[in-house]
Parts: structure tokens; C-alpha cells; sequence
């Protein structure tokens, strides 16, 4: 039974991070594509300009192929929350509940009310009620990923909340702390802006195309104009939260921190890797035998991680064993007091059984932060609750390699993006990118490039909050259902066949849409 | 007398494109009459939909504390939780 239920949470979590990374092939192309649609189409309404009208019908043609086909995946994701994270959703409890209704209610209808009047109302509503609908169809598209994002920060940083031990959910205390914790922000921030990137890229891509194939070069060129301009713009705000979220990572998940940099001894003046080469696992045990080779850049860690080229970076070993001259404690003693709390939990569950009254209440005191002996068990014990359900003090180490290289194909795409997009402005502004064929060609392979980073970046925030469902309070194995393990592994590859049509099918109209090309055009 | 049953017609005609849920109607009416590549979008839309909801969702995904009170959930949660020490 035990091994058919890890056998279930480990088909839950391969199901969960399938669906995840398909609907992540269709979000970020909506999230900035519906910026960008919004911006020709003001310029149509600025300058009248018949040119930008076409130009922006035909991107919001290829936009409505990436909305048709990539909306409602995500709504697997929930179902899979009810079905095989069950004692997930119920621990969770209103935290989740909030944003998703309020992206539901709120977010969904703004987005698909306008989304009609922008497909629909080119001819029949005046120009100024048009460019209204398409903008409030961008800021329909982008508010839905700030629910959502602001639900996963919760996860990665639970504030804003307290523990009822009766239904043994998390209620929320706090709607702003929840809405505005610093993970929060970054997290939409630096999502919002590299999902703008990766449509600059595709708009760019795309382009490049036309240019190589010498049709409608006028489109091509603006479209690149305005795209090159707008990625540049983005991924340098990018860049700036990404270096936010190392600095927030450093607080609030040092071991994600320390993963991300395969650091196993922790240091002042610590030097950020820029790449490296890891030694297989059985062999990495301090920082001397970790790599290979690997190539740094002195204090640099440090400084970005606390803002003090000198500052002490804790390492994979202090997390794990403890270092009592940096105030840090030990996993073991971590676990110690999450065992406590998890009797606590079980004595009150016995005396609930049992009717009796008196546990019951010196339980529920534990659990009031109101209480002086609530303040001091939930700061002591309940806050390493996860950690009571630890084999040993390694399972707190998430996939070290997994993070090192994902965290590295992400900021080196990303890097590359941002040189790519200013070059390329610089180059059609001189009028000389026509003639940039291997530059172009550029251009268009950076497509992918763009959705690898994008992947990646999730993978180092997802994969490095492991083993941790919400982070210090809930394993992923204890968050998984009973359930058998058969049926999660059937719906997975249904869901691999179901995502893999739709995305073959979202890529084949797209690729006949791009050679149909812009309807109307006089070029 | 047929150009006075014109008017008469268009002008009710006209009454009724007044009325907002009319326009409201008419409008999505001809845009969904008038799609092209919205048709094959909408046929994916659907079948998709049909899928997740009636397939995926009544086969497969039935919700483990569905029908349950937050008392009774909050009971199986816990000795869920216990169970795992």
C-alpha cells in the first residue's frame, strides 16, 4: 500500500509538472502577444494609418489560434488539485480558494467579454471602443496570471494566514499580505516581463520569416520595429526582477539559493558560478569536489543575493547541519520540532474521537497565535511542521543539477534575448537588417530559445521548492491523495496524447496563418 | 404601397436593433456567421472542452472529499496527516 501510494504521488507529481509545462507553451505567447496587438492597434488609432489596422489584425489573428487552443488546459491543473492533492487543497484551504475565484470572476469574463468585441467589433463599433476592448483584453489576459501567480507564491512563501486545527486548513488572515508579499510581486513581475520577451521573440521570429521569403516586407520591418523595441524594453525589466527574486530566494528560500548554485559550503564573499560542469551526485559533498571545472565571478553571489559584495551565503551543509555561528539550525532539529507539532495534531485528533474536552482545548491554544504558548509552539514547532514527516535531513535538498543547469539555460536564453533584441532594433533601424540573412535565420530559431527559457525559469522556481508542496509546512508525498497509482498513470499519458494534439494542431495553423500572411495587404 | 410595407418593416426593424440585447445578439450573430478561421478554432475549442469536462473530468477526476463537510474533510485531512509520521 505504501508503495503503491508513493508510486501514485510520484505519477500525481510527473502528471502535474506535464500538464504545468504544456500550459506553459500557450500562456506567455497571450500574455504578451495581447500587449503587443494592443500597441499596433494604437498606432492605427493615432495616426489612421489603414497600414497598423492590418498589421494588427493579422497578429491578433495568430493570437486568437494561441487563445482558442491554449485555453481551459489549465483547467486540469485544478481538477488535479480535487483528485490527486487532496490533502493539498484541503491544507491550503481559502488561501487558493480567493485568487482563483476572484481570476474566475473577475480576470476570465473581462478577458473573453472583450476578446469577442475585438474579433468581432472591427466594423461595427467605433475605433476608440475598439482599442478599449483589445487593451481590456490584455489587462483581462495578464490579471488572470496575477491570481494565479499570486496563489503559487503562497506556496513558495505562506504569509497572510493561520492554522484552524479543527478542519486543518489554512485560513486566510491577511488578503493584502497574501496579495502583496514580496514573492508575490516579483514572481508576477518577472513573469509578466519575460512572458512579454518571449512574445517580442515570436513576433520577431515571425517576422524575420517574411523578411527572408521577401513578402510583405513593410509589415515585417514595423512589426520588427515595434517588437525589438518592446523586448529590449522587457527583458532588461526582466533581468531587474529576476535579480530581485535571487535576493527574495536568498531570505526567504535559502536552500532553493543554495541549489540554484550547487554552494555546499557556505561563505562570506561568496563568487557566483557562471557555469560548471557537476560531478555525479555520490561524489559532491563540499564545494572542493561539486565540479568538474567551473567558471566564477568573485562576490558576486553575495552581492546579489543580499546586497553586500562581503555578505555570508549559507551553503547545502549549513542548511542541512546546521551552523550555530550563523544562527542557522540544524534539518535534524527542524524535524524534531515538526514531530512535535504533528503529535500535537494527533493527540487532538485521539481527543476529538474520544470527546475529550480538556486536550482538545489545550491543543487549540497551542494553535492560537494569541496565546503566549500559541506564539511561541507556532514560531518553535508548527513553522517546521513539513520537516516532522523528513526521513532524513538530506530529503530537504531539492535536485541540485536539475536547478544549477535549468537556472543557467534560463539567464543565458534570457541574456542572449536581450542582446538579440537590441541588436536587431539597431540593425533594421539602419535599414540593414535585410541583408543580415544569418541574423534573421537567427531571429527565427530564438523562437524555441525563448520557450526553452521560459520552462526553465519555472523548473528552478518549481523543482527548487522541493520537497515542499508549500514550503517548510507540507511534503509533496504527504500532500498526494490515497489513490491508486493505475488511474494517474492512465490520465497521464492521456493527457500527453490530449496536450500533444492540441499543441500539434495550435503549430500547424499557426504555420498556415504566417503563410497565408496579412489579409488585405496592398505590398 | 410595397415601398410604405418597406418602411414600415425597416422601421421596426430598426426599433428592435435598438434594444440592446438585440445588438447585443446581432452583434455576436454576424460575428460568428462571418468567421473563417474562427470555425476550426471553435470546432478545436469545443472538442477540447468536451474532453476535459465530460471525458477527463466524470472518468477520471473525481474529487477525493467532494460532498463532505468542512468538519468531515478536516477529520480525513488529519488522520492523513497522521498516518504519514
Amino acid at each position: 500500500m505504501v508503495t503503491d501510494l508513493m508510486q501514485s504521488v510520484e505519477w500525481s507529481r510527473a502528471q502535474f509538472a506535464l500538464t504545468a509545462i504544456y500550459h506553459w507553451l500557450f500562456v506567455p505567447l497571450t500574455l504578451g502577444l495581447s500587449v503587443l496587438c494592443a500597441l499596433m492597434e494604437t498606432q492605427y488609432y493615432r495616426t489612421g494609418d489603414l497600414f497598423w489596422k492590418r498589421t494588427a489584425q493579422f497578429w491578433m489573428r495568430l493570437f486568437a489560434v494561441n487563445f482558442a487552443i491554449g485555453v481551459a488546459t489549465g483547467l486540469i491543473l485544478e481538477f488535479e488539485f480535487g483528485t490527486n492533492w487532496s490533502n493539498y487543497s484541503n491544507f491550503v484551504g481559502d488561501i487558493f480558494g480567493a485568487p482563483l475565484a476572484i481570476e474566475g470572476i473577475m480576470a476570465f469574463f473581462l478577458e473573453s467579454t472583450f476578446f469577442a468585441v475585438m474579433f468581432f467589433g472591427w466594423e461595427k463599433v467605433s475605433r476608440g471602443f475598439h482599442l478599449s476592448a483589445t487593451w481590456l483584453t490584455a489587462i483581462g489576459a495578464n490579471l488572470s496570471a496575477l491570481w494565479i501567480l499570486v496563489a503559487n507564491s503562497w506556496m513558495q512563501y505562506p504569509v497572510g494566514c493561520r492554522f484552524d486545527i479543527a478542519t486543518v486548513r489554512n485560513e486566510m488572515t491577511s488578503f493584502w499580505d497574501v496579495l502583496l508579499s514580496p514573492v508575490a510581486i516579483n514572481k508576477f513581475s518577472h513573469t509578466v516581463t519575460s512572458s512579454f520577451l518571449l512574445a517580442a521573440v515570436f513576433v520577431m521570429g515571425v517576422s524575420a520569416w517574411y523578411l527572408l521569403k521577401g513578402r510583405h516586407r513593410r509589415m515585417a520591418r514595423s512589426s520588427i520595429a515595434l517588437a525589438s523595441a518592446f523586448g529590449f524594453v522587457f527583458s532588461l525589466a526582466a533581468a531587474f526582477s529576476g535579480d530581485r527574486s535571487g535576493a527574495i530566494v536568498a531570505r526567504v528560500q535559502p536552500m532553493k539559493l543554495a541549489a540554484m548554485e550547487a554552494l555546499y559550503d557556505g561563505r562570506e564573499a561568496a563568487p557566483l558560478t557562471l557555469f560548471g560542469i557537476l560531478r555525479p551526485e555520490e561524489a559532491r559533498t563540499s564545494d572542493d569536489d561539486a565540479f568538474h571545472f567551473k567558471v566564477e565571478i568573485p562576490k558576486m553571489l553575495s552581492l546579489m543575493s543580499f546586497r553586500d559584495a562581503g555578505a555570508y551565503v549559507p551553503g547545502i551543509n549549513d542548511l542541512v547541519e546546521g551552523n550555530e555561528a550563523r544562527g542557522i539550525l540544524p534539518t535534524a532539529l527542524k524535524m524534531e520540532r515538526g514531530r512535535h507539532a504533528i503529535e500535537q495534531l494527533a493527540r487532538y485528533h485521539t481527543a476529538r474521537k474520544t470527546g475529550d474536552t480538556a486536550v482538545m482545548q489545550e491543543v487549540e491554544r497551542l494553535f492560537d497565535r494569541d496565546t503566549p504558548e500559541g506564539e511561541a509552539f507556532l514560531r518553535d514547532c508548527f513553522a517546521y511542521f513539513g520537516y516532522g514527516y523528513l526521513e532524513s535531513p538530506r530529503d530537504a535538498v531539492p535536485n541540485v543539477p536539475l536547478l544549477f543547469y535549468a537556472f543557467r539555460v534560463m539567464v543565458g536564453a534570457g541574456g542572449f534575448l536581450l542582446l538579440l533584441c537590441a541588436a536587431v532594433w539597431w540593425l533594421n533601424r539602419r535599414q540593414r537588417l535585410d541583408k543580415q540573412r544569418w541574423l534573421l535565420r537567427v531571429m527565427i530559431l530564438s523562437i524555441p530559445l525563448a520557450y526553452l527559457a521560459s520552462q526553465a525559469g519555472w523548473i528552478v522556481a518549481e523543482a527548487g521548492r522541493q520537497p515542499w508542496a508549500i514550503q517548510d509546512l507540507l511534503p509533496v508525498h504527504v500532500a498526494g491523495s490515497y489513490i491508486g497509482s493505475t488511474p494517474v498513470a492512465v490520465t497521464f499519458f492521456l493527457f500527453l496524447a490530449l496536450f500533444t494534439a492540441l499543441l500539434a494542431a495550435e503549430i500547424g495553423i499557426l504555420c498556415r496563418q504566417i503563410k497565408i500572411g496579412p489579409k488585405e495587404s496592398n505590398e | 404601397m410595397i415601398e410604405r410595407r418597406y418602411t414600415v418593416h425597416a422601421a421596426m426593424k430598426n426599433r428592435k436593433e435598438r434594444i440592446l440585447p438585440c445588438r447585443i445578439f446581432r452583434f455576436y450573430y454576424d460575428g460568428f456567421r462571418e468567421m473563417t478561421l474562427g470555425k476550426t478554432l471553435w470546432a478545436i475549442l469545443l472538442i477540447k472542452l468536451f474532453v476535459i469536462f465530460v471525458i477527463l473530468r466524470l472518468l477520471f477526476f473525481p474529487d477525493a472529499l467532494a460532498g463532505k463537510s468542512e468538519e468531515e474533510r478536516g477529520e480525513i485531512v488529519r488522520s492523513e496527516l497522521i498516518k504519514h509520521r
